[in-house]
C-alpha cells in the first residue's frame, strides 16, 4: 500500500478554531481528489467530533488542552484522520445508538452527532494511550449518506 | 449564516442561507425563539439555500419544535438540499416534522 506523507495541526480546543480544524481536514480530503458531497459528509463527521472536544474534553481542568489532527493518505481512495486530544477518556464506539424513530416530545438529541460519524465513516478506531484519546477515522471517496 | 424572516397571512417564512453549525446554530436558535416570544405560531422554514446543517442545528430545531408544542403551533420544512436532505433523512427528523418541497406547498397546507 502506497502511503504519502502525513499533514497534520495542533490547535487548542476552543469554539473558535472548530472552522480552521475541519478546513485542514476538507483540504487534505480535497487534495486526494474526493468530490464536493464527500467532502460535506466528512465536514458533518469532523464538526461532530471536534465539537465533542472542545465541549467534554476539558471541561473538568482549568485550561482547555488541545486538539491534534494528523491526515494521511492511505490507499487510492482512503482517508485516514487522526484525532487526539489529553482529555477525559471517551470512547464514542462505546456509546448508545440513539432513538431516530421517537416523536418530538420524546426526542433527544445526544447521540446524534455521533451516530452521524458511524454512518458517515467508512472505519473507526479508538485508543486511549499514554493519557490521550486517539480517533482514528477511515473514509473512502465513495459518499455514505446520499440516498 | 443568513436568516431572513417574512410575514405571510398568519404565519412567518424563515430562510436560512449557509451553514447551521455548532457556531452558528446559537443565533439560529435565538432568532426562532424572538419570533416564538413576539406571538408567532406557525414556522415555515425554507432551508433552499442551507448547504448545511449538524447536530447542533437539529438541536435548535429540536428546541423550537418542543416551544412550539405548548402553544399549538407548527414548524414545517421547505426546499430541502442534499446534505441537509441526507441528515434529515439519517437522522428521522423526516418522519417527524413536515417537508415539503417548495415554500409554496407549505403555504397551502395552512
Amino acid at each position: 500500500m502506497r502511503t504519502s506523507a502525513v499533514k497534520s495541526l495542533i490547535l487548542p480546543a476552543k469554539i473558535e478554531n472548530l472552522h480552521g480544524c475541519i478546513d485542514f481536514v476538507a483540504a487534505c480530503a480535497a487534495g486526494q481528489g474526493f468530490g464536493k458531497r464527500r467532502i460535506s459528509e466528512i465536514r458533518l463527521a469532523l464538526e461532530e467530533v471536534l465539537v465533542n472536544i472542545i465541549n467534554y474534553a476539558y471541561s473538568d481542568r482549568p485550561e482547555t488542552g488541545d486538539i491534534e489532527i494528523a491526515c494521511r493518505q492511505t490507499g487510492e481512495n482512503a482517508l485516514e484522520i487522526e484525532i487526539i486530544d489529553s482529555g477525559a477518556p471517551f470512547d464514542m464506539l462505546a456509546s448508545k445508538e440513539p432513538d431516530t424513530e421517537a416523536e418530538i416530545p420524546d426526542r433527544q438529541i445526544g447521540g446524534l452527532g455521533i451516530f452521524f460519524v458511524k454512518q458517515i465513516m467508512n472505519g473507526i478506531r479508538y485508543a486511549r494511550e499514554g493519557g490521550r484519546n486517539k480517533l482514528t477515522l477511515t473514509a473512502e471517496s465513495a459518499g455514505q449518506l446520499s440516498a | 449564516m443568513e436568516i431572513n424572516s417574512e410575514k405571510i397571512r398568519n404565519c412567518v417564512v424563515v430562510s436560512v442561507k449557509g451553514k447551521i453549525d455548532a457556531v452558528t446554530s446559537p443565533d439560529f436558535e435565538k432568532s426562532l425563539s424572538e419570533l416564538i416570544g413576539k406571538g408567532e405560531k406557525i414556522i415555515v422554514m425554507d432551508l433552499g439555500s442551507l448547504e448545511y446543517i449538524s447536530s447542533a442545528g437539529l438541536r435548535s430545531i429540536l428546541a423550537t419544535a418542543k416551544h412550539l408544542k405548548p402553544i399549538d403551533g407548527k414548524l414545517l420544512f421547505a426546499g430541502l438540499q442534499g446534505p441537509v436532505k441526507d441528515v434529515f433523512r439519517i437522522s428521522g427528523f423526516a418522519s417527524i416534522f413536515q417537508i415539503f418541497d417548495s415554500r409554496d406547498e407549505a403555504l397551502q397546507q395552512l
